[in-house]
């Protein structure tokens, strides 16, 4: 079984508190931790249980700067065989759809079985580059895949729906699927783990040795742009608690006794 | 004439929310633009639902296959991809949800046809369309803009966006169109249906819930929330990375991919309120939210906010609450 995996690294911004920068369409990225997205995390996961299980190979391929080697690296660590970066000038403030482009044009001439992707990215949540792909690449897909079982040239896949609610299809291979965060649990990382995989090439590829034009990729390959951003409208807002902390917890007490019942 | 055609989004014999959203949110953008509005409708036997859909739209597309049972990607490219083709849309609306996420992308990219995901406002300009979608999990909110003139496109509408707002009747009239679909065989195929394994507890029935979030950090920290909540007669709820760490079970799970709850009391803990968690949650009596990062999107929703260290506050909260019930 041979498998792709795409995957970005990305700004963590979960617990972060985060400014708009100068430039008024993007945020201040300055004092951020960076790490994997947390949906290619499960991804790439999956792929290595399916390959120590199934044998075969993992291939990463990421799109971005020298910085996204970390992320790549990470991946290798964990299990895989071999990282590729895309990267050309040209591919810069492309949308989902140039990334995917990008994407499936690198992966078109490999041999594979499976692609896994993330099912969205936490910064920007197209939650799109992986269905396009596979559109492109002319093969069926399957998104929010909770879980994956593989049968002769077919897979059984889970898909999460709203409520609760899952629907299972079986798709043929090859196929794409997209992952959803909590399919397994990865892996721990150690730096040792990292350090071991230091010295193994990630081969880079730009637009030239992907046959790509310029004007197909990056912003102008985009079906959209973004124009600014902004604080969303925060509404009437909650009234805050204040004080001492034993003040606060007597207001507590009190909301749960007049609102909840509490007696 | 510039038409709108809304997918109507419905599963298991229901329309689903996200499609009265889009029809609201479609009547409002073709009497601006002067069109007209159509919601395409694919299934087997939906008739009554198409009966339903008449007075939202200037007419109802109809599709009726027994190919189209259940929601299948390729089927819906199939048959999206002639009726697009055919009628040319303007703008084709397709629900952000685990549906239209599904197929929109594919669709979009067969017919090159520009698409924006996730929209949470969608406004006519110029020609086009201006667009608000959010990024960095709900803490930004970003003004996009389709980049070419294109002569139709295509969005997909986050559930919850638009209100669906009650409007004087249209007469629309149903107009039944032939299936493109026959029994060549599909790569894709749907099985079944399985629901999620219930929970011991269910939180939909519970007057207090005290919900963890990603900011609990620790499996080891959840004792703590456990003994606040047994302290008020409460019980423990969660947001999704929660249980994506399997931290706890996923019938505690509030948002949308989980329960949908409206308890008297709600505490968000360590919670930040991502629009997947709100949508489950919002309609809850009274909502008091704690959480270190006072930018939070929960203290939008909440009508208490405290901004604090869960680990220093939570602690005395509990032991205030102990003390007083004594």
């Amino acid at each position: 079984m041979n498998i792709i995996v795409c995957i970005k690294r990305v700004p963590d911004t979960a617990d972060a508190d985060i400014s708009i920068d100068k430039s008024g369409k993007d945020i201040d990225k300055s004092g951020l931790a960076f790490d994997l997205n947390e949906w290619d995390n499960y991804a790439i996961e999956e792929a290595i249980q399916l390959k120590e299980k199934l044998g075969g190979t993992v291939t990463v391929f990421s799109l971005g700067g020298e910085d996204s080697n970390e992320s790549l690296r990470k991946c290798l660590a964990m299990g895989a065989d071999e990282a590729l970066r895309l990267f050309d000038p040209a591919f810069v403030d492309g949308d989902g759809y140039a990334t995917a482009k990008v994407l499936a044009e690198a992966i078109r001439t490999r041999p594979y079985d499976l692609i896994l992707t993330g099912t969205q990215a936490e910064d920007d949540g197209y939650g799109q580059v992986g269905v396009v792909m596979a559109e492109m690449l002319g093969i069926p897909h399957v998104s929010i895949v909770n879980r994956i079982e593989v049968q002769d040239k077919k897979v059984k896949a889970h898909r999460e729906l709203e409520g609760g609610l899952e629907e299972v299809v079986e798709v043929d291979l090859p196929a794409l699927l997209t992952i959803q965060t909590g399919i397994n649990e990865p892996r721990y990382v150690s730096i040792m783990g990292i350090r071991k995989v230091a010295k193994k090439e990630i081969k880079a590829l730009g637009a030239s040795d992907l046959n790509l034009k310029p004007e197909e990729v990056g912003l102008s390959g985009s079906n959209i742009q973004l124009e600014k951003v902004f604080l969303p409208p925060v509404g009437e807002g909650a009234e805050m608690l204040e004080g001492k902390p034993e003040e606060i917890a007597q207001k507590v007490f009190d909301i749960l006794k007049d609102k909840g019942g509490v007696a | 004439m510039k038409e709108i055609i809304v997918v109507a989004e419905h599963r298991r014999g229901e329309l689903r929310d996200v499609t009265w959203e889009m029809l609201s949110k479609g009547r409002d953008l073709s009497e601006s633009l002067g069109g007209e509005l159509s919601v395409a409708l694919l299934g087997k036997d939906v008739k009554n639902m198409a009966e339903a859909l008449k007075p939202k739209a200037n007419r109802v597309l109809l599709i009726e296959d027994h190919r189209l049972e259940f929601y299948n990607s390729e089927s819906y490219e199939k048959v999206l991809t002639q009726l697009i083709t055919e009628r040319k849309p303007l703008l084709t609306m397709i629900g952000h949800t685990a549906t239209g996420m599904d197929f929109a992308p594919s669709l979009a990219a067969h017919l090159k046809i520009p698409l924006a995901t996730d929209c949470i406002g969608i406004e006519p300009k110029d020609e086009t369309f201006a667009l608000t979608r959010q990024i960095y999990g709900g803490k930004i909110n970003a003004a996009v803009s389709f980049l070419k003139p294109s002569p139709q496109y295509m969005v997909t509408v986050r559930a919850g966006a638009f209100p669906a707002v009650e409007k004087p009747p249209l007469s629309g009239e149903i107009v039944s169109l032939p299936s493109p679909l026959t029994d060549e065989g599909l790569a894709r195929r749907f099985l079944e249906y399985v629901e999620a394994a219930a929970g011991e507890v269910d939180i939909t029935q519970a007057d207090i819930l005290i919900a963890i979030g990603r900011g609990i950090k620790d499996a080891e920290n959840i004792p703590m929330v456990k003994e606040l909540a047994d302290s008020v007669g409460g019980v423990l709820a969660c947001s999704r990375p929660v249980v994506d760490k399997k931290w706890l079970p996923k019938g505690c799970q509030v948002g949308t991919s989980g329960k949908t709850v409206k308890p008297k009391v709600y505490i968000a803990i360590g919670i930040s309120g991502a629009f997947q968690h709100v949508a489950g949650m919002k309609g809850s009596g009274t909502i008091i939210a704690i959480n270190k990062d006072p930018k939070a999107p929960i203290f939008g929703v909440a009508q208490y906010g405290i901004v604090a260290d869960l680990f220093k506050i939570v602690p005395v909260i509990k032991d205030k609450i102990k003390e007083l019930k004594k």
